[in-house]
């Protein structure tokens, strides 16, 4: 089956320093792919250069297929027409992200306008409908309203109802809930799912919530400093994860039940993208370092049905499993 | 709504009486009107007799009072030189100034802010660049030494222009740019920052993804949030249509109020001076009160709070 | 037993605000009757999400602001008036960090010699062992001296959040408040930072009143934790059994949205309505408007922390004693 969107080696370099170095996603039509890495791992980056959204000094190269076509450099009224229309992306800081001047009701319609080519009266009950999906009370009269005089969570309420205006084929929600309280990022979490699954649209969930990303997501890719470090099913990576580096997140999350244990910290810090390290960029935090890590960056190499990891030593690990089990 | 313009409308009163009353001692204190109008060889009856007229023998805070008294009456003194009121003087030099003010104030807008738009939107290029080499040099160079430049050029050297004077419309030429190039570049570099203040905002990035065209997300999405900035530079230009020409009238002899209150000054004019000042510190108000209202009307989070700032 | 270091009683803290550029200006009551008492060598953790009071509580605990009715008793003795040489020897006995560590330092000095400050402010010691004492410090949160001689521009958020412990414990206080102080870093940052901050205070026996919205981190840390609501505690009980077995519908609330790998989000309690409001106060309980489980009692009367067995307090009327706890 063809992938919806499949990307292939996608790298971004801003004034020469590369932190985007190499990116392979497929993602199927109706797949919800959750993205978890610290921040500055690239995993906003990665979908703002697949749809052309980052500033001009950053140059992008690879590949970004969507059902077959090549969207990256692709002339701008192309890329108009799957912003929004095909692809839709949600942000992190909600009181910001929409227009402070423009009323709720314009900021809706002209999506509306975009990709549906609806008029008049019927983008007005349109736009209606769409804040009565997203759970905006009195929808009719909030219309003229302007976004300062919204809740944050109501304000990502009205930014997903101006994803949803063109009936994307995929969502990417970019720290949707980060800026919310904790309650309130359960509501956007719980309506982002229902969405979902009424209209079967795929989701792309980046976070930097391990939590997050596991309860909403089918698969989930770990990435480290501009590349995915390990690939797989969400419930198999956070019950086995193979990479150290996913390893260490789970180890770094202090549990909510049982016995407390002091938290597996990784130390040091994440390598600035200036002066990124020969071989694997996570090797000089990683106890299970050898020498063989310092020599060559490891790809991402299938060690599973649907399980992938970029690391020498998790070969050797599985390998290791391999031969118990065979035994 | 009303508490919003009482008090903006408040703090515009006592703005006024503040500069008035500034002025009304700086100048009393820097020096005796009568010896600077009547000379240092005039006979003391007449010095006396002139201090009595004009009232200059009474303690400082009577001649204080009385000036008010009469302002609030409409009354703005007459001119202790030819003894005509004062305001006629004023008045009647007005058209000049604004004979060159505000076709200056036109070219400001009609250069500076699409060049700073321009410039903004093609940050870094070689036209960004040249914008902002200009408008650096615009403003950093004093506007008496650009008049004289340009005095030099095209007065001087080449003969197309006259360097002084009121008597055509070619008279007005040389003036006219000096003031609006300096103001163009104000306007430039202020624009241009406001304009990329707002381009790095999260909602244009918003707009962008929802398939909104670059074109169509400059002009509904950046241009309306820049303009609120912007509108602050455009209320201080109009505030100074007025007295912004002070240096230009005087290198260029052009009979406007800037003259008149340099020469006003030099003689210890009272009457002249304050009431010149009034005008000024009036217009300067106002047109400070018309941005605080286009505010509200630009910006939709002022109409509901910040009514306490 | 020994006497608390820190105890709170009853304390409150409104404030007057204007809604809107024709609201009448409303008090708003970020801090309801708050007592809390923090055992020596112990960590209290706050949580409650924005607009809970839990920050204000934080800084009234501090001194920063005075409550308006109730006391804090530091000691044993109560708070002395801000600016007085009590006060002064009182504070340099309690440090406090935030959230943000670049906006707690000075981004122009080098970070020894703003760990250095708060020794030079109250001269302890000779420049030399001050020095010697810089060293210590940084040593303590695990940096080397060679970082003190760096700017804040170049150091990383975990740097930075050490350096600001490092100059929080120059004074050698008793008593620190961390607000939000790991809530900026990256997660295995913050257990960097988190692991430091349980050593420390086992080292230097210090007593923590530890602010978070993140109840994983509060958990960690923490031997008793308090929930706030609207500028009232709704729940406290010990960190171990408070978060496994929640009473108060709130607290259940807040548990079932922490997402937790490996749980699907199935049998998630999820809270209608928008995030509390400070400066409309639902009367009765002030959660009620939210709660799935309110009854019409909760809209007329406002329940009191009670305790309801083993060290559980909870304010609710439907958490009764111990026969609701079998039953629940």
């Amino acid at each position: 089956m063809q992938p919806l969107v499949s990307i292939a080696d996608l790298r971004v370099a801003f004034n020469g320093v590369p932190v985007l170095r190499g990116v392979d996603i497929a993602l199927q039509k109706g797949e919800a792919l959750g993205l978890v890495g610290e921040s500055g791992s690239g995993k906003s980056v990665t979908w703002l250069a697949a749809l052309g959204l980052l500033p001009r000094q950053a140059k992008v190269a690879g590949s970004v297929l969507l059902d077959g076509r090549q969207i990256l450099g692709a002339p701008a009224a192309e890329l108009d027409q799957v912003r929004g229309g095909r692809i839709a992306m949600i942000f992190q800081d909600p009181a910001s992200a929409l227009n402070p001047v423009l009323t709720i009701r314009r900021q809706l319609s002209e999506a509306l306008a975009l990709h549906r080519d609806l008029s008049g009266e019927t983008v007005k009950a349109e736009a209606r409908r769409l804040l009565d999906l997203v759970g905006i009370p009195d929808a009719a009269r909030r219309l003229s309203a302007y976004p300062h005089e919204f809740s944050g969570g109501q304000v990502q309420r009205i930014m997903i109802a101006m994803a949803l205006a063109g009936n994307p084929d995929l969502l990417i929600a970019d720290e949707p809930t980060t800026a919310l309280d904790a309650t309130i990022q359960a509501q956007i979490l719980e309506l982002l799912s229902s969405i979902r699954r009424e209209m079967g649209m795929a989701m792309v969930l980046i976070s930097h919530d391990l939590g997050v990303v596991a309860e909403n997501c089918d698969r989930v890719a770990v990435m480290y400093a501009g590349r995915i470090v390990e690939q797989a099913p969400s419930h198999q990576l956070f019950a086995d994860p193979v990479h150290p580096y996913a390893q260490g997140l789970i180890g770094a999350l202090p549990p909510l039940d049982g016995p407390r244990r002091r938290l597996t910290a990784i130390p040091g810090t994440v390598p600035d993208p200036a002066h990124m390290p020969a071989g694997c960029a996570f090797a000089p935090r990683c106890a299970l370092a050898e020498e063989p890590c310092g020599l060559a960056a490891p790809t991402l190499v299938p060690i599973a049905n649907e399980r992938s990891v970029a690391c020498v030593r998790a070969e050797a690990s599985r390998r290791a499993l391999l031969r118990i089990a065979a035994e | 709504m009303g508490r919003y313009f009482a008090i903006r409308i408040g703090r515009a009163a006592l703005t006024i009486v503040l500069v008035v009353t500034f002025a009304f001692v700086v100048l009393r204190l820097s020096g005796d009107p009568a010896l600077m109008i009547l000379g240092p060889e005039a006979p003391p009856e007449v010095l006396a007799a002139f201090r009595k007229a004009w009232g200059l023998d009474d303690p400082i805070w009577a001649q204080y009072f009385d000036y008010f008294g009469a302002i609030a009456k409409g009354e703005l003194g007459r001119s202790m030189r030819d003894g005509r009121p004062a305001i006629e003087l004023v008045l009647e030099r007005i058209p000049a100034t604004l004979a060159l003010t505000l076709p200056a104030f036109f070219f400001k807008v009609a250069l500076g802010i699409p060049a700073g738009i321009y410039a903004a939107l093609h940050r870094g290029s070689g036209i960004d660049r040249a914008v902002m080499m200009t408008a650096v040099a615009g403003f950093t160079v004093p506007s008496f030494v650009l008049a004289l430049v340009l005095v030099l050029v095209f007065a001087v050297q080449l003969g197309w222009l006259p360097s002084g004077g009121q008597d055509s419309w070619r008279h007005a030429i040389l003036p006219i740019a000096t003031l609006s190039l300096g103001g163009a570049a104000v306007l430039a570099r202020f624009t241009r920052s406001a304009m990329l203040e707002v381009l790095g905002q999260p909602y244009i990035r918003t707009a962008s993804a929802k398939g909104v065209p670059w074109r169509k997300v400059v002009t509904s999405h950046a241009l309306p949030n820049a303009a609120i900035p912007t509108v602050t530079i455009l209320g201080f230009m109009v505030g100074t249509l007025i007295a912004g020409a002070v240096v230009v009238e005087s290198v260029f002899a052009w009979p406007g109020v800037g003259r008149l209150l340099v020469v006003a000054v030099a003689n210890r004019d009272l009457a002249v001076v304050q009431c010149i000042l009034l005008l000024v510190a009036i217009t300067m108000v106002t047109s400070n009160l018309i941005v605080d209202f286009l505010y509200g009307f630009l910006d939709p989070r002022l109409r509901s709070k910040g009514a306490h700032a | 037993m020994n006497a608390p270091l820190v105890a709170v009683s009853a304390i409150s803290r409104s404030y007057s605000m204007r809604s809107g550029m024709f609201g009448r200006a409303a008090a708003v009551h970020a801090v309801d009757g708050v007592s809390l008492t923090i055992p020596r060598g112990e960590t209290l953790g706050l949580v409650g999400e924005s607009g809970s009071g839990k920050s204000t509580t934080g800084r009234i605990v501090l001194g920063l602001e005075p409550p308006d009715h109730g006391e804090v008793r530091f000691d044993g003795k109560p708070m002395a008036a801000p600016g007085t040489a009590t006060w002064r020897a009182q504070r340099a006995r309690m440090q406090m960090i935030f959230q943000d560590p670049l906006g707690a330092l000075d981004r122009r000095l080098p970070v020894g010699t703003q760990i250095r400050e708060p020794l030079d402010i109250h001269g302890l010691g000779t420049p030399g062992e001050r020095e010697e004492r810089v060293r210590e410090l940084l040593r303590d949160v695990e940096l080397t001296p060679a970082h003190g001689a760096r700017y804040p521009g170049a150091l990383s958020g975990g740097q930075r959040q050490r350096i600001v412990l490092a100059q929080a414990l120059a004074t050698k206080p008793d008593f620190l408040v961390c607000d939000e102080p790991v809530s900026a870093l990256d997660v295995s940052i913050q257990a960097q930072v988190v692991n430091l901050l349980c050593d420390l205070q086992a080292q230097l026996s210090l007593t923590l009143l530890f602010i978070s919205h993140d109840l994983r981190v509060v958990r960690q840390i923490s031997n008793v934790v308090a929930v706030m609501y609207l500028g009232r505690i709704v729940e406290i009980g010990l960190a171990d059994d408070l978060f496994a077995q929640p009473e108060h519908p709130y607290t259940q609330a807040l548990v079932s949205a922490s997402p937790a790998p490996g749980r699907r989000s199935a049998g998630r309690i999820v809270l209608a309505g928008d995030p509390p409001n400070p400066a409309a106060r639902p009367n009765g309980c002030a959660f009620h408007p939210r709660c799935p489980r309110a009854i019409a009692r909760c809209a007329q009367e406002v329940p009191v922390l009670s305790a309801v067995g083993g060290n559980r307090q909870v304010a609710c009327h439907l958490v009764t004693g111990a026969a609701t706890r079998d039953a629940a």
